[in-house]
């Protein structure tokens, strides 16, 4: 920990770490970066490293808490032992439990809940490094993530601290200025300017408050800018990479979601209408089941594309068409009887 | 057609009456309400990018039995709820007490979605002469939200993949995908599947798809199989 310095702005209107008054830290966001869960985004902001989990819509477990109109919201915000200087006891304390409660409520208005009766919707937010501002990370974190994982929302919800040091108002306090200013106000709200968050540690005046509001007004419009630009980003990037032909990676990681079927052993009992089973009789089913229009005109794409593409494609993994080579040649072998 | 990729909360339009799926109004103007991309006709539709299969009535899915209960086939049908599949809705007149023997837990079926009720209880039925119990093949999860991708316009991108592959392939709406034929086929058709989950975005699909799937034709012709048979050779030894 460092002590209190002597100033937090100098006579330039300069703050400690090179900021004025009314600018906010750098921020990075990415868009989809863990692969098991409905939707995540990892954000840095100034020092803050946090990581944002959506599961959902789910079933609850357990069962009681589910509610028969709506799905429920859950949201833990947790920080990891490493997060601070000193090794924080790892589990929930009394705070993370506050941010947790106050940063789903802060969510849960913005989300169409009612659109999925009995399910929850999970976020999780785990603090990867702490420098003041991991609540409203947290939060800038986890609506991102909510829009990864395709969950109806009125808006996205931006969060941004203000505060006072040397009798000045300042946006987005860092840690010295947290730890020894005068007061703290995260806000979180949305780009309206629907306010869904709003705490206060310290003293301001009523001026101070009004004025502290507009700040962290402008903080969240830039903030929401940056969380709108990562999720179109995303979305951009994903096209270009794969419309280069660059589909190797993709296509590597995929035999696992294939699982042979599992054989039904009293087949002939279940067949006695002489049903299942042969080629054509699936194929006229497949097609009568699927006559409506779907999707949207595909455009043909150039030669070019098509061939890097298409052709480069690998083969899955050796071992998996091993595995699946011997599964099916049993079944068939037991069907041919 | 002019698609564009909007965030929850973008202002799609002033005209109410154009609100459609993926939008909603408040104050007399159309916001999106979704993280996906736009498409206009009669109405302003946002098609997600992702997100979970919520059973709607008529929807034919692949279910797997996950338990047994007195006159109930629970069905897993890859959706937040589960799927209730009544004995008296299996084809023919069976005893509760023989269920195990038709459908055991882990078996996977071809269902029809009956009915779902406001409190999200869905029934499922098999009777239908389409429906029935999946005895061979393959079965590969897709996202719900790239099957009508996986269809595409009028059933195309279905029917060229079941012509190219020599594959019966039936697409369950809660994107779980049933393929059958010979296992070379099955695993030219699974790798085609898993491109187009992969860049159902992307325009030019199709001729992506139909150009990976005659391109491998040749090259199969030339290197895969004999790789293929060498690896047959060693399982016979």
């Amino acid at each position: 920990m460092t002590d209190k310095p002597e100033k937090f702005i100098d006579e330039n209107g300069i703050r400690s770490d090179n900021r004025r008054a009314n600018e906010i830290r750098d921020v990075k966001i990415e868009v989809g970066v863990l692969s098991r869960a409905d939707g995540s985004c990892y954000l840095e902001f100034g020092k803050n490293k946090v990581m944002a989990a959506v599961y959902g819509p789910r079933e609850v477990h357990p069962r009681h808490q589910q509610k028969s109109n709506r799905a429920i919201v859950r949201y833990k915000y947790n920080m990891a032992s490493f997060s601070v200087e000193d090794r924080k006891r790892p589990g929930p304390d009394r705070r993370s439990i506050e941010v947790s409660k106050v940063s789903r409520e802060a969510l849960e208005d913005q989300i169409f809940t009612e659109y999925f009766p009995k399910s929850a919707i999970d976020i999780f937010v785990e603090v990867l490094q702490a420098d003041a501002g991991t609540r409203t990370a947290a939060i800038n974190a986890a609506s991102v993530a909510l829009a990864d994982a395709g969950i109806p929302m009125r808006s996205l919800v931006s969060a941004c601290a203000v505060g006072k040091v040397d009798d000045t108002l300042v946006l987005d306090l860092n840690k010295d200025e947290d730890n020894y200013g005068q007061a703290d106000m995260p806000i979180a709200m949305t780009p309206d300017g629907k306010i869904t968050l709003l705490q206060m540690d310290g003293h301001l005046t009523e001026e101070e408050f009004k004025q502290g509001l507009e700040m962290a007004q402008e903080g969240c419009r830039q903030i929401y800018e940056m969380q709108r630009k990562a999720l179109i980003d995303y979305y951009s990037k994903e096209t270009e990479v794969t419309a280069a032909g660059d589909v190797k990676e993709n296509a590597q990681e995929k035999p696992e979601g294939v699982t042979p079927v599992e054989v039904i052993e009293d087949t002939e009992k279940i067949d006695d209408t002489n049903k299942t089973g042969d080629a054509k009789e699936t194929e006229g089913t497949v097609e009568n089941v699927y006559p409506e229009e779907t999707g949207d005109t595909v455009k043909s794409g150039d030669a070019d594309e098509l061939e890097d593409s298409g052709v480069e494609v690998p083969h899955i993994g050796e071992n998996a068409d091993e595995t699946d080579g011997q599964m099916d040649e049993s079944e068939e072998e037991s069907s041919n009887e | 057609m002019d698609k564009n990729i909007v965030v929850p909360g973008d202002f799609l339009s002033d005209d109410v009456k154009k609100a459609g799926d993926g939008t909603y109004v408040s104050e007399g103007k159309v916001y999106s309400n979704l993280y996906g991309l736009t498409s206009e006709k009669e109405k302003i539709r946002v098609v997600s990018l992702s997100g979970k299969y919520i059973p709607h009535d008529g929807d034919l899915v692949v279910a797997t039995v996950s338990e047994i209960t007195f006159s109930n086939w629970i069905m897993d049908i890859k959706s937040p709820y589960e799927g209730l599949l009544n004995v008296s809705e299996y084809p023919r007149r069976i005893d509760s007490s023989d269920m195990v023997k038709y459908m055991d837990v882990g078996s996977s079926v071809l269902v029809m979605v009956k009915n779902v009720s406001r409190s999200m209880k869905v029934e499922l039925t098999m009777r239908n002469n389409k429906l029935r119990p999946i005895t061979s093949g393959r079965i590969i999860q897709v996202s719900a939200v790239k099957v009508p991708r996986m269809i595409g316009r009028n059933g195309s991108m279905i029917s060229m993949l079941k012509k190219e592959t020599n594959c019966n392939i039936f697409v369950g709406q809660n994107g779980v995908i049933w393929v059958t034929g010979k296992d070379r086929d099955m695993d030219k058709a699974i790798e085609a599947i898993q491109i187009i989950e992969n860049e159902a975005h992307i325009d030019g699909l199709t001729d992506r798809i139909s150009g990976f799937l005659k391109g491998n034709v040749e090259k199969e012709q030339e290197t895969v199989k004999p790789a293929g048979s060498e690896i047959l050779d060693e399982l016979l030894d």
